[in-house]
């Protein structure tokens, strides 16, 4: 009796179980089939886009007239960009993706820069052919790779899931061969990051230049510590630890930390003359106390201590308790928009706990700034008629090319919003827009 | 005689104190506080001013208590009008002008401003969050804040403060690098970029510390030296990331360029 009760019991045990673990497998094979769909379309569409690419660039090449030129290059723009979204939505890691992400990047540049050119006036010049012609020759080279890898994983029915878990185990190295067929960025990466720049035109990255602004001996690790201590204000008992960057650093810089009472306070000293690039101290702030106003005074009054000069205030805000300030350096009245530096004070009780100075001494020199060529008048005229100009300034400006330029400022507002517009002082022309962002709806007080 | 005197003076403490609770608060507040107030102020001050400006027809936008690009012109613009000196400041002098010149009404003001909103509940009340809108640095919303102080907290909340600011600033190297997505979400999603990202922890909910490392690498911190990557050098899974230059060691990640 009891025994059949059991074998009753454990039989209907056993039908769910069975029931629950196909209902979990099924899931699960549900959401591994998804995410592989979601890994194919993204594949099968970049290796379309790179036809069209490779197509579109050949086209161009033959055409001759700047009417045909200049939607062919806002065309490829396009494709360029979407194919971009799709190599990011691939797995990071693998060369021929990465080799893909840096060409679309710098195709997408060039277009872009051409096509929004008047090619009428200003055609083609033999160096932008000729980089034509290597972007066509690059498309031709990426576009068979990545068709040889599609036609691999098609044929062997390869999935996208299994690359994911066979980079992810590289100790036991499994064979994929949608990876083998790839070459993992391992092998390679250098080589090709060595080729590729030499034959780029334009570099993408305009920021990344050594530092100009680094006065001052070589500093040794002690010396390091005594001027940390004197920007902290603090004693010699203080436990400092201290590290040096490494080969990658642009230049070299210790890295010097304390904690002590909840407090911990962090800065890079760059080694040639001590100059301090990023300062953080992390604390609890307590309930606000000084006014967003008396905290700018402490900021200045910090900076022209650590002797920073002729620094103007450019942008406050308070977020939660803090203040943060930003600086530009003043040159004869000449705002210099690539030499800022920012100051956080917490408004507790006036703390400075931050200060960022990397842009003023990778960028600030004396420079030699000319008499603008045109007239504020002329400038003024330069701006939208329907932009109300409330402020301007005298300005210097990095342009799209990297290069510092110097414009007349203009803050003007239209409805409701808030401009700010640069008109080149040598040329006349609009050399940026930019919108302002305004306070956002606090949906946390909404909802 | 002294014995008559004391409860006199006890009574007499009792009134003023009494007094002083029942009229300092609606004095106190119909006037500014004295501080100076200046673009990017947060508060109940803010809230004053805009409403004042608003009466007096200089401003015309939402009062919310932050001092944004609308107040501040309807401030100029004030100062322009009324012959002071137009620094977009409201000290003292400016205080004084407006208060003579407008009316404020708090109650009625805090009521427009609850009733635009959907009224917060009655326990839960936020005094420390009065304002109906929050500061936001240029070209970021407060949702793109959000979504890396998320991922900040998944990938580096056991890492000193540097250590977080710094992954942050990672993510923002990317977006401007050409080798990785243009956009925020993009950058973040990217597959097997973040190891948080790919195990779910993106998704525990972040602290205080991360939005502030997010804000202020937003702001400009970058303690990274301009990295594109990191790793931490005991689960690292690719060999190939040795490869890289490295840049510095912060907590338990090395970052590299």
């Amino acid at each position: 009796m009891y025994r059949w009760i059991t074998i009753g019991l454990l039989t209907v045990a056993l039908i769910s179980v069975s029931i629950w673990g196909y209902q979990t497998n099924k899931q699960k094979n549900d959401l591994y089939v998804q995410a592989e769909n979601e890994y194919q379309r993204s594949f099968h569409e970049l290796t379309y886009h790179m036809d069209v690419l490779n197509d579109q660039i050949a086209t161009s090449l033959a055409m001759d007239s700047p009417e045909k030129l200049s939607p062919q290059f806002v065309d490829i723009w396009r494709v360029s960009s979407n194919a971009h979204a799709n190599a990011g939505e691939l797995p990071m890691g693998l060369l021929p993706i990465h080799k893909t992400e840096q060409f679309l990047a710098e195709l997408g540049d060039f277009t872009y820069q051409t096509a929004i050119r008047n090619l009428d006036d200003d055609p083609l010049t033999d160096e932008e052919t000729e980089q034509l012609q290597e972007f066509y020759r690059q498309s031709g080279e990426i576009r068979d790779e990545l068709r040889e890898a599609q036609h691999v994983a098609l044929n062997n029915d390869l999935k996208w899931m299994d690359v994911e878990q066979a980079l992810l185990n590289t100790d036991s190295q499994k064979d994929n061969e949608i990876v083998n067929s790839f070459q993992t960025v391992e092998d390679s990466f250098d080589n090709y990051a060595k080729g590729s720049t030499e034959n780029t035109t334009i570099s993408t990255d305009t920021k990344e230049h050594s530092y100009k602004n680094l006065p001052g001996d070589e500093l040794t690790e002690e010396a390091a510590i005594k001027e940390a201590a004197k920007i902290f204000g603090k004693e010699s008992e203080t436990d400092w630890s201290i590290t040096k960057s490494g080969d990658g650093a642009v230049t070299p810089m210790y890295s010097i930390s304390y904690e002590e009472n909840g407090v911990r306070g962090y800065v890079d000293l760059t080694v040639k003359g001590g100059h301090p690039l990023h300062l953080l101290v992390s604390r609890d702030v307590n309930e606000k106390q000084l006014s967003l106003n008396e905290g700018y005074e402490i900021a200045a009054d910090y900076l022209s201590e650590l002797g920073f000069d002729e620094m103007q205030l450019f942008q406050s805000s308070e977020y939660d308790q803090i203040g943060v300030y930003s600086f530009l350096y003043e040159d004869n009245g000449v705002r210099v928009f690539s030499d800022a530096v920012e100051v956080k004070v917490a408004l507790d009780n006036g703390d400075v706990t931050g200060l960022t100075a990397n842009n003023y001494f990778k960028n600030h020199v004396d420079r030699d700034i000319p008499e603008p060529a045109v007239s504020e008048e002329e400038a003024r005229d330069a701006v939208n008629p329907n932009v109300t100009i409330q402020e301007n300034h005298l300005a210097v400006i990095e342009n799209n090319q990297g290069e510092e330029i110097l414009t007349y400022e203009f803050l003007g507002t239209m409805d409701d919003a808030t401009y700010r517009i640069f008109i080149n002082a040598e040329t006349g022309e609009e050399e940026r827009v930019e919108k302002m962002t305004d306070a956002e709806i606090n949906y946390d007080a909404v909802i | 005689m002294n014995r008559q005197q004391k409860p006199m003076i006890y009574s007499l403490t009792f009134f003023i104190l009494l007094a002083t609770f029942v009229f300092a608060k609606p004095e106190q507040a119909d006037a500014f506080s004295n501080q100076v107030i200046q673009q990017g102020a947060v508060g109940e001050d803010v809230i004053e001013l805009q409403a004042r400006l608003k009466h007096i027809g200089f401003y015309n936008g939402k009062i919310d208590g932050v001092f944004g690009w609308g107040t501040y012109w309807a401030l100029r613009n004030f100062q322009y009008e009324f012959g002071m000196e137009i620094d977009g400041l409201a000290g003292q002098s400016t205080k004084d002008k407006l208060t003579k010149a407008t009316e404020y009404d708090e109650q009625k003001v805090k009521q427009e401003m609850n009733g635009t909103q959907a009224t917060p509940s009655g326990g839960n009340e936020r005094e420390s969050t009065p304002t109906g809108s929050v500061n936001v640095p240029q070209g970021y919303s407060n949702n793109d804040i959000q979504l890396m102080a998320n991922a900040v907290y998944g990938e580096a909340r056991g890492e000193p403060y540097e250590g977080q600011v710094a992954v942050a600033a990672v993510i923002l190297n990317r977006l401007n690098s050409p080798l990785f997505p243009d956009t925020l979400s993009g950058v973040i999603f990217e597959p097997r970029a973040f190891t948080a990202v790919a195990d779910g922890q993106i998704w525990l909910e972040p602290n205080e510390k991360a939005r502030e490392a997010v804000l202020d690498a937003i702001n400009g911190w970058d303690p990274s030296g301009n990295a594109l990557y990191y790793f931490n050098p005991d689960t690292a899974t690719s060999g190939w990331i040795w490869t890289r230059p490295q840049i510095k060691t912060i907590g338990k990640h090395i970052f590299c360029s």
